[in-house]
This record gives C-alpha cells, structure tokens and sequence, in this order.
C-alpha cells in the first residue's frame, strides 16, 4: 500500500485534479473501460486505469470507493467529468503511456515500496 | 434510530448527471456513520439499478429506506420492462445500444453486480408497464 500522491510521484503521473486532497492508500490496480467490470472486479485499494474519460468513470470511482482515476494513454477528461471530478474530490490522473505500461509502473513501484519496508 | 426514506426522481435524459441519488444516498450513509463495506454495497448496487433506469428505461424513481439493521432500496420505472429476467441476469447479456456502449456500459455485468453486492434481489417486470427491482443490504 502507498499513498496515491506518493505514488503518482514516483511514476511520473501528472495531476488533472485532486493534487491537494488528502490521498488514500493504493494497493494495486484494475485496468478496464467497462464500467461495470470495474464496479463488480475493483479491488479495495485499487487506482482505475482506463482511457474513458467521461463523467461516469468518475461515479463509478465514487460508487465503488476506488483511491484514483488514472487515464492512460495521454487521454484528457472531458469538461463534464472535471466537474464531477472537483465536486466529489476525486483524484483524476494523467499517464502518458498506455494501459498495460502504466498497470507495470505502479507495480514496479508499489514493489519497491513494498521491499524497503 | 426511526427508520429513515429517502425519495428522489431520476432523470432519464441525462448521462452524465447519473448516479446522482446513490451519490445522495451514500453520503446519507456515510453521514449516519455505516461501515465503509455498508455504504459501498449500498452505493455499488444501487448505482447499478439507478444506471439501467436511465439507459434502459427513461428514468424513474429511487428509494432508500433506511434503518439500523437493514437498508432497502427500491428502484421502479415505467419502462420497457424486462421480458426474460433470467436471461437479463446472466453476465454479459446486454440490449444497451451503441452509443451507450461508447460510454462504457453495455458489459452486461449490472444486474449481477447487483445480486452479488446485495443479501436480496427481486425484479418485477411487466414488458410494456414497467420494472421495478427491490434490493436488501443487511448492516
Ligand atoms: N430498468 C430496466 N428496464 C428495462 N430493461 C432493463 C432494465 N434493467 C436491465 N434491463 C435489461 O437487462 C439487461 C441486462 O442488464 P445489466 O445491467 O446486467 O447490463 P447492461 O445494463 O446492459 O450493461 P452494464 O450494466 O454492464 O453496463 C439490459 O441490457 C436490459 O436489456
Ligand atoms: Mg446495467
């Protein structure tokens, strides 16, 4: 488990929104587009990776207590899911790389964290 | 604690407003201070009912009732209704059209998210009248 801005960090993700919230703690991630696989297969502690970027992934982040958004790929959310984004302090980050890199990254780092400790 | 109902309409226009009354509901939850596995059965399994009203039905009506032991929601619309429930509750069968698969639904996987995160589930149907599901979370 490590902190969601600890994380982003140390990836190398960059903030759409949430940079100043309280983070929770990442354990892994689910990488899916399907909102309702993510809704029944998210994991507790799980960043979402997906390169949808309508306001419903950030519900379904909401629904299903997920830590952070993460779009992959350099995808941009669109202005609808920004708002829903600030309103319900959703922390939504930017990967440049594709799903499966950025699913590598944050399990070379969470591993990292993992055997310092 | 005196049982606590909650009502509210759902919009069936809009899709990115959505999800507004387990929005509610959850931080209602929250508020009257459920454990965290409560509130996200709760917000995962009527998220899922609030959802297929808006896609599949033109909205309708959501309700929460809430109380110590139990938690019961129930979601009824005046939609196309359900011809073959258990068809519609295996995983994967979906009538969602295209441009509602465009925006990640349409997977299938919603009713039985529901029956998987809750302790009851039944669905009334009526093809031409209407659905109404009725969900139990227990505390
Ligand atoms: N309220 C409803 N009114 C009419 N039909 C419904 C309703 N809810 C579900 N259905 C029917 O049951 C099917 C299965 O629903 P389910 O929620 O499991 O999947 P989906 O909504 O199609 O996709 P997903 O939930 O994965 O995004 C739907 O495709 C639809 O045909
Ligand atoms: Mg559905």
């Amino acid at each position: 488990m490590m902190n969601v801005h600890d994380l982003a960090a140390a990836c190398g993700f960059t903030y759409y929104n949430g940079e100043t919230l309280n983070g929770g703690a990442v354990g892994g991630a689910y990488c899916c587009d399907l909102l309702s696989w993510v809704i029944g297969r998210a994991g507790d502690g799980d960043a979402l990776v997906t390169v949808m970027s309508n306001p419903n992934v950030i519900a379904v982040a909401v629904m299903a207590d997920l830590p952070c958004v993460i779009l992959s790929e350099g995808v941009k959310p669109d202005d609808k899911a920004m708002e829903k984004a600030k309103d319900n302090d959703v922390i939504v980050l930017s990967s440049p790389w594709t799903t499966y890199e950025t699913a590598v990254k944050i399990n070379g780092v969470l591993k990292a964290a993992g055997d310092r400790e | 604690m005196e049982p606590i109902v909650l009502n509210y309409q759902v919009d069936g226009e809009d899709f990115s407003t959505a999800g507004e009354a387990s929005s509610a509901v959850k931080k209602a939850l929250k508020q009257l201070g459920f454990s965290p596995d409560v509130i996200r059965r709760v917000a995962i399994a009527m998220y899922e009912g609030e959802i297929n009203m808006v896609i599949h039905a033109d909205g309708g009506e959501a309700t929460a009732e809430i109380s110590q032991e139990e938690i019961r929601i129930i979601l009824a619309d005046r939609g196309p209704g359900i011809k073959d429930i258990d068809l519609a509750m295996q995983e994967g069968y979906s009538t969602a059209p295209e441009e509602v698969r465009n925006l990640g639904f349409g997977a299938g996987m919603g009713l039985p998210n529901i029956k998987k995160y809750s302790d009851e589930l039944k669905i009334e149907s009526t093809p031409g009248v209407g659905t109404t599901l009725r969900i139990l979370i227990r505390t």
